[in-house]
């Protein structure tokens, strides 16, 4: 009897923890009507946008800053921003920006062609006073620049080193955004947590691993945002990412993992969906092995059903690519292109054809990683896709950087086919790095199957060194043709980025570019 | 007791070295570098070895070690290069969070579980008992994070008591209160593992303390059966569940990690899973060395608590 007192008495005590946890229970996250909270997938690195290289970064960072040029509202094509026209040169190597009167960077300091020139100037000249402010992993996107020059205050002169048709779409790229030299150089290193631009929202607060706000910037060139402030929290689980939306935590949501959608499905919900410049592709080992073969490259991708893959296992979040091109690029892409269709039969006569019934082939495929959307599941699909025409497909897993590890450096010796995802802001970007017969890995490039055609190589050098658009497209569109028929890769999914938005949530749209741009976003 | 306390300090340099040895030589030999991480698909060989020329990767694996080394010994464990940071400011920024939680739970889980144990063990085979052994059994058997899932479910988005996730409220003060709600989901779920094996633990120590003739003679004596039970057996019986309570604190510590990714908690345990997502070295290697050091700590603390309660074991 004696002890049932102490269980009581625990009782009462646990009762007592419980009240008192209850009575803790906040007013839950009701945050202000003019603020918009973002579910992001990862604490940023940096808001210095010359240092950072992934997109859950430049998601924050497009809203702090500008850069010279941007893309177009729904397009990935180039329209002014702080530079309010430009002229190059004939023979493409002379770009001379004119930029806009009366813009001012957060700090309060002016935007005049000293600081653009100290920008590029920062990243790319190793004896820059600020250089040691990086490193700059993606400054090879400006590597042809060899000089840049103040003309006068308002215009600045960019001498490239050979034509380079993507430079102006490189300059929308975040690596080109202008930063305030001025807070550089106060801040030194530690500029990428103190930033400072000329963009629609200026930085409030940094709070790690909780959230970065930022606050109308009430002077932008453009008018003032009207939000009065976004919060960006980092979110990392995809799962807890759902969880807080559903529970009202976040107002706006990005990457909603595919089998998370269907709660979304309902009232009070918006799910916004834009297919962007990716593409999710096997590479097939074109120098040894079977798939030397172009019938049985072709073969493969005869075999693999892409539309079972981006239906039932990405859950309709990709559309089935047809060429090595996405269609994002609209003026770059081959219209008349059809996607290889799923034709089994057809992939067995190849094979006969080409006498590789019965090939063993080992296949990479990654864990996860940037843009590989379901890598696992997607391989497996794949293999049994190929095993049903006759293949013996060996998967062999790897995580994602130790996977970029073995398929960079060439698979030659070590496997027939790999996995890889890319997303780039160029038609130029993707083939003319891993397309090319100059881009074979030893040589630096990630053409790791080996792909080799004269023809395709000329198409690529005339369309970078031209700067007439419409000549660029034709170029770009005769080479999609001709990769199509060779087959160097299987043309597997375009993904289509994702976010969900409460109802409270209005003017939002995603961008083909997977960039956030928020300054005309509502919520009231 | 204080040539003892020496002793025991001493020995955990060796351990802490070679701890520092082994995350070192994984984090060289682990396929994939930071450059290749930071580049992503943009890594091509020229990149990747421009990158680690900066990152100072590029200087032999010997001669790294003992920079690193040599660094940390003087306080200095280096900067982070997916977080932009110094390292140390970061971990100790996040180990505060990490030990938030822990400690809640650690208490929680061995009140809860002593309690359980002590109460099973009195009434052995009665109906107490059963419950508690059958809720210990599910308790053990369930993955923690699944659990942490399923409460967010349930009493997040359905019920919307607590807040799914994070440590403070984005908005609104940062009070206790504040503190508790956020923390009351991720502390329980990471305490029920724990919970249920200490409460086995104490069930047995406690039935085999209960057997013993000092509990016959005090029950003679006329004692009350809960001065019996929680004086006397208690005490005897802790000195077999105290080392128990130290591998759990251990345990504690290892499960805040999925914890904190299931919570998104801002603390150690969700730092070193990122970090070496990111192969951020630095972060990576003076994260665990910090962690080890204060798992190495609390045992040793552990182990003097225990020599005070049975002075056996200092000799």
């Amino acid at each position: 009897m004696a002890l049932l007192k102490f269980s009581r008495r625990a009782i009462i005590a646990a009762g007592a923890a419980i009240a008192f946890a209850t009575s803790a229970i906040p007013v839950t996250a009701q945050t202000p009507d003019d603020v918009l909270v973002v579910g992001q997938i990862a604490e940023p690195k940096s808001m210095d946008p010359a240092t950072v290289t992934a997109v859950n970064d430049f998601r924050i960072l497009m809203n702090i800053y500008d850069g010279l040029v941007r893309y177009k509202d729904g397009t990935l094509e180039v329209e002014p921003s702080l530079a309010t026209s430009w002229n190059i040169s004939d023979d493409g190597t002379v770009y001379t920006f004119k930029l806009r009167n009366g813009v001012k960077f957060h700090d309060g300091s002016a935007l005049n062609a000293d600081a653009v020139k100290f920008n590029f100037d920062r990243m790319l000249d190793d004896g820059h006073p600020y250089h040691d402010t990086g490193p700059f992993p993606l400054s090879f996107f400006f590597s042809a620049i060899t000089d840049v020059s103040v003309i006068d205050d308002m215009t600045v002169k960019f001498t490239l080193n050979a034509p380079y048709a993507p430079f102006l779409s490189n300059l929308a790229y975040p690596t080109g955004l202008i930063v305030s030299p001025t807070a550089v150089k106060k801040h030194g290193k530690d500029f990428g947590r103190n930033p400072s631009g000329t963009g629609a929202f200026k930085f409030g607060d940094w709070r790690s691993n909780e959230a970065v706000v930022v606050e109308a910037n009430a002077d932008h060139w453009e008018g003032a945002p009207n939000l009065n402030a976004v919060v960006f929290r980092p979110i990392t689980d995809g799962n807890t990412r759902t969880a807080e939306m559903l529970a009202g935590g976040i107002d706006l949501m990005v990457e909603v993992p595919p089998l998370a959608l269907s709660q979304f499905q309902g009232d009070g919900y918006t799910v916004h969906e834009q297919a962007g410049p990716h593409v999710w592709f096997l590479i097939l080992n074109a120098k040894e092995g079977p798939f030397a073969d172009v019938r049985v490259r072709q073969a493969a991708n005869y075999a693999i059903n892409k539309e079972a893959i981006v239906n039932d296992v990405l859950e309709g979040t990709a559309a089935v690519a047809a060429g090595p091109t996405p269609p994002a690029f609209a003026w770059a892409y081959n219209e008349s292109l059809e996607p290889y269709p799923y034709d089994p039969d057809k992939a067995r006569e190849l094979l006969a054809a080409a006498g590789a019934d019965g090939a063993e082939l080992t296949f990479y495929v990654t864990e996860g990683g940037s843009g590989m959307l379901d890598p696992v599941a997607m391989g497996t699909a794949i293999q049994a896709d190929l095993q049903a025409v006759g293949l013996k497909v060996k998967i062999e897993t790897y995580e994602w950087n130790a996977f970029l590890g073995v398929v960079n450096p060439g698979l030659e010796g070590k496997a027939d086919m790999a996995e890889m995802a890319w997303m780039t802001n160029d038609p130029d970007t993707l083939p003319f790095l891993a397309l090319r017969t100059e881009a074979w890995p030893d040589k630096g490039g990630f053409n790791s199957g080996y792909y080799s055609n004269p023809k395709v190589d000329e198409l690529l050098e005339a369309a970078r060194a031209s700067t007439d658009q419409n000549e660029r497209a034709r170029l770009y569109q005769e080479m999609q043709t001709i990769v199509q028929e060779d087959a160097p890769w299987v043309f597997v999914a375009n993904w289509k980025q994702n976010a969900v938005t409460s109802d409270k949530v209005g003017s939002f749209s995603l961008q083909p570019s997977f960039f956030l741009l928020l300054d005309g976003v509502t919520k009231n | 007791m204080i040539a003892y306390i020496i002793k025991r300090l001493l020995s955990a340099i060796p351990v802490l070295l070679g701890i520092s040895v082994i995350v070192f030589i994984i984090m060289a030999l682990i396929p994939g570098d930071p450059a290749t991480a930071i580049l992503g698909s943009f890594a091509t060989p020229e990149n990747v070895e421009k990158l680690n020329r900066d990152l100072g990767l590029d200087k032999p694996m010997i001669q790294r070690y003992f920079i690193w080394l040599g660094n940390m010994l003087q306080g200095d464990f280096g900067r982070s290069f997916s977080l932009n940071k110094d390292v140390l400011d970061e971990i100790s920024e996040r180990f505060g969070a990490t030990l938030v939680l822990a400690g809640v739970s650690f208490v929680l889980c061995s009140i809860l579980g002593v309690v359980a144990g002590v109460l099973s063990a009195s009434r052995q085979f009665g109906i107490t008992d059963k419950l508690i052994t059958l809720s210990v059994l599910i308790g053990i058997s369930i993955p923690s994070f699944f659990l942490g899932m399923m409460m967010i479910l349930f009493f997040s988005v359905q019920l919307r008591w607590f807040p799914v996730s994070g440590m403070w409220p984005i908005y609104g003060a940062r009070d206790l209160s504040a503190l508790l709600s956020h923390l009351f989901l991720p502390a329980l779920a990471l305490s029920v593992v724990a919970t249920g094996v200490i409460a086995r633990l104490s069930r047995s120590a406690m039935l085999e303390v209960l057997r013993q003739d000092f509990i016959r003679t005090a029950r003679a004596k006329g004692l009350s059966e809960a001065r019996v039970i929680w004086r006397h057996a208690l005490k005897a019986a802790m000195v077999s569940v105290i080392p128990v309570l130290g591998v759990q604190a251990g345990f504690v510590l290892s499960g805040a990690v999925y914890i904190e990714m299931v919570f998104q908690w801002p603390g150690v345990g969700r730092m070193l899973v990122e970090a070496i997502l990111k192969r951020d070295i630095l972060l990576v290697q003076g994260g665990v060395v910090f962690v080890a050091a204060c798992y190495v700590m609390f045992n040793i603390v552990v182990d003097i608590i225990q020599s005070l309660l049975d002075p056996r074991i200092k000799t």
